[in-house]
């Protein structure tokens, strides 16, 4: 069922997201790229099978992700993707280790799992992968590897969109099994080959004619403020306390009651 | 076969992002004072090639699971070690940040096991020398194997050395090393197509087997976009919904004894727990904390859910009108 045009599609959906103006995406990128940094190597730091105590976490992806409205369904068709590695990650610790401990690592897992790849996730989803990339490049990361994404990123949807849109001429013009023979890749593949051939010889050239010297300028210089200090410290603050103080239990006990 | 943060301590997730930070920033140092602007645009396109053809899984004969290209080691071959890793790590970067594929910590691991192992261990010294004595097939095939293999002890390695999941080290290790043999096999199968492609359409364009520098021009970018199409467009009439290697052979280590644990499994969480950058780090056969669900604990739980429902919902008016 998935063929490269799924997988495309997915990624534009997403990618699409990232294109609306946010007053969450002036934040500065560096700032949830640090945050979410963090929340990865907190979680990560737990125990084996910690479940109630990484519950809290869950306030970061919630918060950006209500701030940017993100839309539920297309989000968690994205997350459902790595869904079954994780589930056969975390569900052997059932069977190797019967009874509350083994379910608490497998749920301590699944936990993990929604944390860290939902945090990162949001990133793509409200700043947008070219943010990111410039906010990379401002924490240190290699001039190469930053122009590499940004080129990659480009050229991933040039030689994507044209083939999902010769991919939905080919489907309309067949119907079961015909006209999905291996035989027709020559002709099929020998056009999309030309096409592409000459988008990318023209972006080559207009990259050139526009003095393309190796590395992209930065179409949204951010500046670091003190708002964005603000929220940096507030929410390092409060993943760190997550860390270190129980929060789920020291509800629990204010609760009932109990010592 | 990628890492997940799920599966990661901070001390080995943290060791891995190191480690591959120096690689990653020693290439990128390398590449750029031999930078031509051609460069650019090639190391991207080849990107796109990989990406694409990652995209696509194909069905791994016998076994029931499926596989994609992972394309370190021809990229190692057609770029040499350094931009392959820089072109690896970007591939990786995108893919933990729109596929939900492992996370900002693994992502160390994943440039490890899938970037640095095969351009500086599998493509420099088993692939290359035997492309350079003729044995085209022999090379690229075994490259692909070794390449593989290193990668498959590599995360057995890390998630055992984690101890986060409870996967039992020699079980996985039986069921990981073999499947990743076949797909080595695969791997090595579409390497050789690939390379070949070149060959016989844009010989040009085969980089010089006998120096690592590669001298990039618009024939090499055109026969990897040739390639990225043979393999993105005629591997998608193979497309599969199976699982791929890893997760079929964690589901084999699962059904497997959990006896077989060994030393090294107990020297490895005993390095760990001395390496754990946060103290109280349990090791291995430690009951987990508050496992014995209290009614406090549960309440507790209750009660920060619906506090971070609360104010998510809170937090949605004021975000932007849909």
């Amino acid at each position: 069922m998935k063929g490269p045009g799924a997988s495309l599609a997915a990624l534009r959906d997403l990618d699409a997201l990232s294109a609306r103006d946010l007053p969450l995406a002036r934040l500065d990128p560096r700032v949830p790229l640090l945050v979410t940094l963090l929340l990865s190597v907190l979680v990560a730091s737990f125990p084996r099978g910690e479940v109630q105590a990484l519950v809290p976490f869950l306030l970061w992806p919630a918060t950006i992700a209500s701030l940017a409205a993100v839309p539920v369904r297309p989000f968690f068709r994205a997350l459902l993707v790595p869904l079954p590695f994780v589930l056969l990650a975390a569900l052997p610790a059932l069977f190797v280790e019967p009874g509350p401990a083994g379910r608490a690592i497998a749920a301590s897992v699944l936990l993990r799992f929604l944390l860290t790849v939902t945090s990162a996730l949001l990133l793509a989803a409200v700043w947008g992968l070219p943010a990111l990339a410039w906010a990379m490049q401002e924490l240190g990361a290699p001039a190469v590897l930053v122009t590499q994404v940004l080129v990659l990123w480009r050229y991933l949807f040039v030689l994507g969109e044209e083939a999902v849109r010769m991919d939905r001429a080919r489907t309309m013009r067949s119907f079961g099994r015909r006209g999905r023979e291996l035989a027709l890749a020559g002709p099929f593949l020998g056009t999309l080959l030309l096409r592409s051939q000459d988008r990318a010889e023209r972006i080559d050239r207009a990259l050139r004619a526009r003095a393309f010297t190796g590395s992209f300028p930065a179409l949204r210089p951010w500046r670091f403020g003190a708002g964005d200090a603000a929220f940096l410290l507030l929410w390092s603050a409060a993943l760190v306390f997550f860390r270190l103080v129980d929060v789920p239990g020291a509800l629990g006990r204010l609760l009932t009651g109990a010592a | 076969m990628h890492m997940a943060d799920a599966l990661l301590s901070p001390a080995v997730g943290g060791t891995l992002w190191a480690a591959s930070a120096a690689v990653v920033a020693r290439s990128s140092r390398r590449l750029a004072d031999g930078m031509e602007e051609r460069l650019a645009p090639l190391m991207g396109m080849t990107g796109a090639f990989v990406f694409a053809a990652q995209m696509v899984n194909f069905a791994i004969p016998g076994t029931g699971s499926s596989g994609h290209l992972g394309g370190g080691l021809l990229l190692a071959l057609l770029l040499g070690p350094d931009a392959a890793v820089v072109v690896v790590t970007s591939i990786l970067l995108v893919q933990a940040l729109l596929f939900a594929d492992g996370g900002l910590l693994a992502l160390g691991a994943n440039v490890w096991n899938i970037g640095v192992l095969p351009a500086f261990v599998a493509a420099p010294l088993v692939a290359r020398p035997l492309l350079r004595r003729g044995h085209e097939a022999l090379g690229i095939t075994l490259g692909a194997v070794v390449a593989l293999q290193l990668g498959a002890v590599g995360v057995v390695a890390q998630t055992a050395a984690s101890g986060v999941a409870a996967l039992p080290l020699l079980p996985f290790l039986a069921a990981m090393l073999p499947i990743h043999l076949a797909i080595g096999f695969v791997e090595g199968f579409v390497t050789l197509a690939v390379w070949r492609v070149l060959r016989d359409r844009r010989p040009e364009a085969l980089p010089s087997l006998a120096s690592v520098s590669v001298r990039p021009g618009g024939a090499l970018l055109a026969g990897l976009l040739l390639a990225s199409l043979v393999t993105g467009g005629v591997l998608s009439w193979l497309a599969s919904d199976r699982p791929d290697g890893l997760e079929w052979s964690v589901a084999r280590a699962a059904a497997a004894e959990p006896a077989a644990e060994g030393r090294l499994l107990a020297l490895l969480s005993r390095a760990q727990a001395k390496l754990a950058a946060f103290p109280g780090y349990a090791p291995r056969d430690a009951a987990p904390s508050r496992s014995g669900t209290s009614t406090a604990g549960l309440l507790g739980t209750a009660a920060t859910l619906g506090l971070v429902a609360g104010a998510a919902l809170l937090l949605r008016r004021f975000g932007p009108r849909r």
